[in-house]
């Protein structure tokens, strides 16, 4: 059985990690500080988990013949390059025999496509935690192609930067750390063991956590694991716990995310209330029945792919099947609900990708060890909202997609503009990941499910690249991460240099246009998925001329991304070193730290190879939603939006291609000019355009903004509370303490005077009673007999007295 | 001449006076015993004679049943008091039992 197959390998690669990190924690706690042993075990977790989720993705391909590769979406031409997938160990044999490519795009539950693929989704429960009443909390499991790609993904990223962790982390490998940022009362520095174990332990957890959310198979469980990852990345941007600004980065990080973890409850509250299952796949029981749908089959859509709605009503007939004709007596749910729910759902991806409103924690995240910025804050954690907005995407309604391609939008603007100023190394690349969540969140917010999902993978690929550069100059420049300070440091790190190059091309979205045809470009990865993102945008304002913005926003972005990504290049590689004390004393870091750059750098460059027809793209897509491939038309006059089709992005497709070229390439000359050469005094400029540049590097002002929206007000509330409390509650209080001890004296004195004297009284005439009749009792017998005689004698007298008869 | 209910009254009373006397005057406590078992005693003719002399049926014998039985009760737990005191005092001097002076 494939399905089972699946199921195991993945479960053995989300639940190693997990052993790793009981082992690691508990060991490493009672375990020497010096031993590597915590981090070996935890890489060797992780890439066993890599080798059972690459494996697991050749299993579920040679199960289908790679037809995945095949379904031609536009053209049916078979790309040269279509036997590798991603991540490169696998052969997978090309089915050329496949003649099926004509099939429309697979569906969740097309019975069509079942019987021409084979099956490409398993789901199934793994474990029941809890059950009440007729909702089932239980671990499930989701495979499709997404997942898969997913699980390869994140192991290969994570195994990637275990190994680099182990070089970077290695000053911790001693009984006692002097931490220099973090200082006592008394100005010493932090004296501590240290913490190697712990670190390797907790990204261990944050593994298991990721990958569980990957795999999980309802909302419910995606929400368990979400927390999980939450409390990972707390936990790894707290590391440095002594550190004042560390510990407020991990709250921060936690309570902005708690603010969408709100939404996303509410929205799993009307999940549950109208659909009543959390599972996105059907609940089969025992004897392979289907119990219950899914909720991916749920929600009904008409064959152009909008939800079907009750004409009168307006609300939404949930059921099985997209059936017209649906029986009497179907549970509903309104469509605004559906809105609110779809709205909920993001609202948490919203927190856990730092999209705008909520973005704000992740620059001061980076406060965490670089190796966490790597995996946790910009190949996997923050994408987890991204991928859960994939993987949720049957149940988005055209209002939350309109809405999450706004969010998208501002965010990638915002983020740009304020890391064109920013002079931390980590913070420019920490804005550049909001920016490019930004990029994916608009690409799925337009209709662009595949734009959006191939842009995550590789982002992650070339930002987790690029933090691990950023990780090598700042550990061969001894901790320093100011740019200014920089310069010139390609002659000292040329591999790291180099690998961070080719993340910046990556990113920037530069390529050389073929001869040929458009399809022969060449270029890194991050050209393709942008280039996916903004054809797929263009398309959508086609569709919808309103909404113009989707398309010329991101469009001077991709501009403003290469300017700033070469603007950090130039800054720290090029030029002439600007602090001689820390160009003399910066090295290249060894090999367990450069391996990894290379690898990594490899995939950033070439992971995308062919675009929208080469093997990544594809098995992404592999099994998309049923109703993405054609797009929907609006209804004329209805209001509604027209989302793109397959068909009418690829006709856009060079115009975005081209117009989106030239603004990487205006971007990267601009910064050339002003950072590769001297013909331009940047300071001069700075000063001319003061007031801006004190509004971007300032982040828009919106850490003050939140200052003055929620902590001056709550700090407001705050003091009238304690005025009400000081003045009514606690009068109220003293009153009445002084009122009762007005009663109790009183009520002393009534005590002490009636009671009291009454018990007294009682006590002394009974002791005075028995004082007067203590002297008759002599003890002498004789003398009592003398008393019974007379008794008796007076008994006598007195009868005979009164009875004389 | 024939015994009347007056006389065996009289041989009550003189019991009666003795057991009184002899309770009253002795200083042994096994004397004061025996006038108490006098004081019983009278009471018991008392009471035989007027049930004999009266309609009361065999009440006053059986009320006699129960007072001898009380007494041998009296005489038993009366008699291990004084053999006690004995043990303890080296006598049996009723006036030296005075401990319990109020």
């Amino acid at each position: 059985m494939v399905g089972e197959t699946l199921r195991n390998l993945l479960m053995i690669a989300w639940l190693l990690p997990l052993a790793g990190f009981a082992v690691e924690i508990f060991g490493g706690f009672w375990g020497s500080r010096k031993s590597r042993v915590a981090a070996w075990m935890s890489v060797a977790c992780i890439g066993i988990g890599f080798l059972c989720s690459v494996s697991a993705l050749v299993i579920w391909g040679n199960s289908n013949n790679w037809t995945v590769l095949d379904h031609a979406i536009d053209h049916g031409e078979s790309h040269p390059d279509a036997g590798h997938e991603e991540g490169g160990h696998a052969e997978p044999v090309h089915a050329a025999s496949a003649t099926d490519s004509h099939n429309s795009p697979d569906s969740h539950n097309s019975q069509a496509a079942t019987a021409t693929r084979g099956q490409t989704v398993f789901s199934g429960t793994l474990y029941y935690l809890a059950r009440f009443g007729s909702l089932d909390i239980s671990l499930d499991y989701y495979i499709d192609s997404l997942t898969l790609v997913m699980f390869t993904m994140v192991t290969f990223i994570a195994t990637c930067i275990h190994l680099f962790a182990m070089g970077y982390m290695s000053e911790e490998l001693t009984e006692e750390f002097v931490d220099h940022s973090a200082h006592l009362s008394n100005g010493h520095h932090v004296h501590r063991p240290g913490r190697y174990y712990r670190f390797f332990a907790f990204l261990s957890l944050f593994c298991f956590s990721m990958l569980g959310l990957v795999l999980a198979g309802n909302i419910f469980q995606v929400f368990i694991f979400w927390e999980l990852v939450g409390i990972c990345s707390f936990l790894l941007i707290g590391f440095y716990t002594e550190r004042k600004s560390a510990c407020n980065a991990a709250n921060k990080a936690f309570i902005m995310n708690r603010v969408g973890d709100f939404g996303f409850l509410i929205g799993l509250m009307v999940l549950w209330t109208f659909f009543g299952t959390f599972r996105f796949g059907e609940t089969v029981d025992g004897n392979g029945d289907v119990v219950q749908a899914g909720l991916f089959q749920m929600l009904p859509r008409d064959a152009a792919g909008n939800v079907l709605r009750d004409a009168a009503s307006g609300d939404v007939k949930l059921g099985a099947v997209a059936a017209a004709d649906q029986p009497a007596g179907q549970k509903t749910i309104p469509y605004s609900l559906l809105v609110v729910a779809g709205l909920g759902v993001f609202a948490g991806c919203v927190g856990k990708s730092a999209q705008f409103p909520l973005q704000t924690w992740l620059p001061d995240a980076m406060e965490g060890p670089t190796p966490v910025s790597a995996l946790v804050h910009s190949a996997t954690m923050v994408a987890a909202g991204v991928y859960l907005v994939g993987r949720f995407y049957p149940m988005f309604v055209q209002e939350v997609l309109l809405t999450i391609a706004y969010v998208g939008c501002i965010t990638l603007f915002m983020a740009a503009t304020i890391a064109i100023v920013a002079t931390d190394i980590k913070k420019v690349l920490a804005y550049s990941t909001i920016s490019q969540l930004g990029y994916m969140m608009l690409g799925l917010g337009v209709f662009g499910w595949g734009a959006g999902l191939f842009h995550l993978i590789t982002h992650a690929f070339f930002k987790s690249l690029m933090f691990l550069c950023s990780g090598s100059v700042i550990h061969g420049c001894h901790h320093e991460q100011e740019m200014p300070k920089m310069g010139g440091l390609w002659r000292k790190m040329p591999i790291t240099a180099f690998t961070m190059l080719v993340g910046v091309i990556a990113i920037s979205g530069l390529a050389i246009p073929g001869l040929v045809s458009w399809s022969s470009v060449f270029a890194f990865s991050g050209f393709f998925s942008k280039d996916a993102v903004v054809a797929t945008s263009l398309a959508f304002v086609k569709g919808n001329p309103t909404h113009f913005l989707l398309f010329i926003v991101p469009l001077v972005t991709a501009g403003i991304t290469a300017f700033y990504m070469f603007r950090l290049w130039f800054y720290t590689f090029a030029g002439k070193p600007r602090d001689q004390h820390i160009y003399d004393h910066c090295h290249e870091s060894p090999w367990i730290m450069t391996g990894p750059l290379l690898a990594l750098s490899f995939f950033a460059a070439f992971c995308a190879i062919g675009g929208e027809e080469g093997p990544l793209y594809r098995l992404i897509t592999g099994d998309q939603p049923a109703h993405i491939a054609h797009g929907i038309a609006a209804t004329a006059g209805s209001g509604e939006l027209t989302l793109p089709g397959h068909e009418a992005i690829h006709a856009v497709h060079g115009t975005a291609g081209t117009l989106a070229l030239i603004a990487a390439a205006s971007g990267t000359f601009i910064a050339w000019l002003l950072y590769g050469t001297t013909l331009v005094n940047v300071a001069e400029i700075k000063r001319q355009l003061s007031g801006l540049h004190g509004f971007l590097a300032n982040k828009w002002h919106f850490d003050e903004m939140y200052d003055a929206l929620f902590m001056k007000p709550s700090h407001v509330v705050g003091k009238c509370c304690v005025w009400i409390d000081k003045t009514v509650f606690d009068g109220i209080i003293h009153g009445s303490a002084k009122v009762t001890i007005f009663v109790s004296k009183w009520d002393k004195m009534f005590d002490e005077a009636v009671v009291d004297g009454f018990v007294n009284l009682l006590g002394d005439s009974t002791f005075a009673v028995g004082r007067s009749l203590r002297v008759i009792q002599t003890g002498r017998l004789r003398q009592y007999v003398m008393f019974i005689v007379v008794g008796v004698v007076a008994l006598f007298a007195i009868l005979f007295t009164t009875f004389p008869g | 001449m024939t015994a009347d209910l007056n006389s065996y009254l009289f041989v009550g009373a003189v019991l009666f006076v003795c057991g009184v006397v002899c309770m009253a005057t002795k200083r042994n406590g096994i004397g004061v015993l025996m006038g108490v078992e006098l004081v019983l005693n009278g009471a018991n003719v008392n009471f035989v004679a007027f049930s004999r002399y009266t309609d009361l049926g065999l009440d006053g014998q059986v009320f006699s049943l129960f007072v001898i039985v009380l007494a041998a009760a009296e005489a038993a737990v009366a008699l291990a008091i004084a053999l006690n005191f004995y043990n303890n005092h080296l006598t049996i001097d009723v006036d030296r039992a005075n401990k319990l002076k109020g």
